[in-house]
C-alpha cells in the first residue's frame, strides 16, 4: 500500500480539489466522517497558505502503514519567502497575511502529527499525519 | 460556481454548494450586499448546509458577509453547520469568530426567527 497522490497548488481552484483528492484517499482508511472533516480543513488552511504566502507549491497526499497502524500523510512545500519566527507563526492570532493566524496552530490541533521545516528564503514545509482509529 | 439566490418575500435565501471556491465566495458577498438593497430585504439567510468544510477563510468571509448585511440594514442567519464541521471549527479555534453571529440549526427555525425579529419594528404595519 503506497498509494502517493501528488496535487500542483496555485489557486483557490486547487484548494478545493485537493480536497476532493484527500477525501478519496482517506475514505479507504475508513476514517469517520468527522475525521475526514477534520483532515479536509486542515489541508484547506494548508494549501491556502501556499497559495497566500508562495503563490504555487503542492501537496503529496500518501496512505502510510507502520505496522498495521495506518494513516494519511499530508506534506505541503512551497518554495515561498519561508517564515523567519516559526515560533511566532505556530501563535493563535499571529499573521503577516491576510488570514486569521489559525492556520498553522489550527492545523495542528485538527491533526495528531505535526511537523515545520522553513526558513527565509528556503520555502516551507508542512508535514502532518492523521491516523486511522 | 455561482451560488443560487432565492428570494422569498422580504428575505433572501444564500444556498451555499459544496466546492465553493474563494473567488465564489467573494462573489457571493457583492451579491448579497447588492440584492439586499435592491429588493429590500429584511434578512438574508446563508445555508451552510452543503459546506463539508469551513475553513478559516470561509469563516471569516461569512461573518464579514453578516456584519455587511447588518450595515445594510437586514438580519443575516447562518443555517445548517454541519455536526462534524462545527467540531472541526472548534478546533480550528474559529467558533469565537462567528460570537455575536446568529446560527439555527435549519431554515425553518431561521424563518421563525426573523418573522419574530421583524415584528420589533412593524413590518405589517
Amino acid at each position: 500500500m503506497a498509494e502517493v497522490v501528488r496535487v500542483a497548488i496555485r489557486s483557490d481552484a486547487d484548494i478545493v480539489m485537493v480536497r476532493q483528492q484527500a477525501r478519496v484517499l482517506a475514505k479507504e482508511l475508513g476514517f469517520s466522517a468527522s475525521d475526514l472533516t477534520l483532515i479536509a480543513t486542515a489541508l484547506s488552511e494548508l494549501a491556502r497558505n501556499i497559495v497566500d504566502y508562495a503563490g504555487q507549491g503542492e501537496i503529496i497526499l500518501s496512505l502510510i502503514n507502520q505496522g498495521g497502524h495506518r494513516g494519511l500523510v499530508i506534506i505541503a512545500r512551497d518554495n515561498g519567502p519561508g517564515i523567519t519566527d516559526i515560533e511566532r507563526a505556530m501563535q493563535d492570532g499571529y499573521s503577516t497575511g491576510k488570514g486569521l493566524g489559525m492556520g498553522l496552530p489550527g492545523t495542528r490541533r485538527l491533526m495528531d502529527e505535526f511537523e515545520i521545516s522553513s526558513g527565509m528564503g528556503q520555502g516551507t514545509t508542512v508535514k502532518v499525519t492523521k491516523w486511522a482509529r | 460556481m455561482k451560488t443560487p439566490i432565492l428570494k422569498q418575500g422580504p428575505y433572501l435565501i444564500a444556498s451555499l454548494q459544496d466546492e465553493l471556491t474563494d473567488t465564489d465566495l467573494l462573489q457571493l458577498q457583492d451579491t448579497l450586499v447588492e440584492q439586499v438593497g435592491r429588493f429590500r430585504s429584511r434578512g438574508v439567510i446563508l445555508d451552510v448546509t452543503m459546506l463539508d468544510v469551513m475553513d478559516s477563510f470561509a469563516t471569516r468571509t461569512l461573518r464579514n458577509m453578516v456584519q455587511a448585511v447588518s450595515l445594510r440594514g437586514a438580519e443575516a442567519v447562518i443555517v445548517g453547520i454541519r455536526p462534524e464541521v462545527a467540531f472541526a471549527m472548534v478546533q480550528l479555534g474559529l467558533d469565537l469568530r462567528l460570537s455575536g453571529v446568529q446560527t439555527t440549526l435549519d431554515l425553518e427555525e431561521a424563518l421563525v426567527m426573523l418573522d419574530h425579529q421583524g415584528q420589533g419594528w412593524g413590518r405589517h404595519g
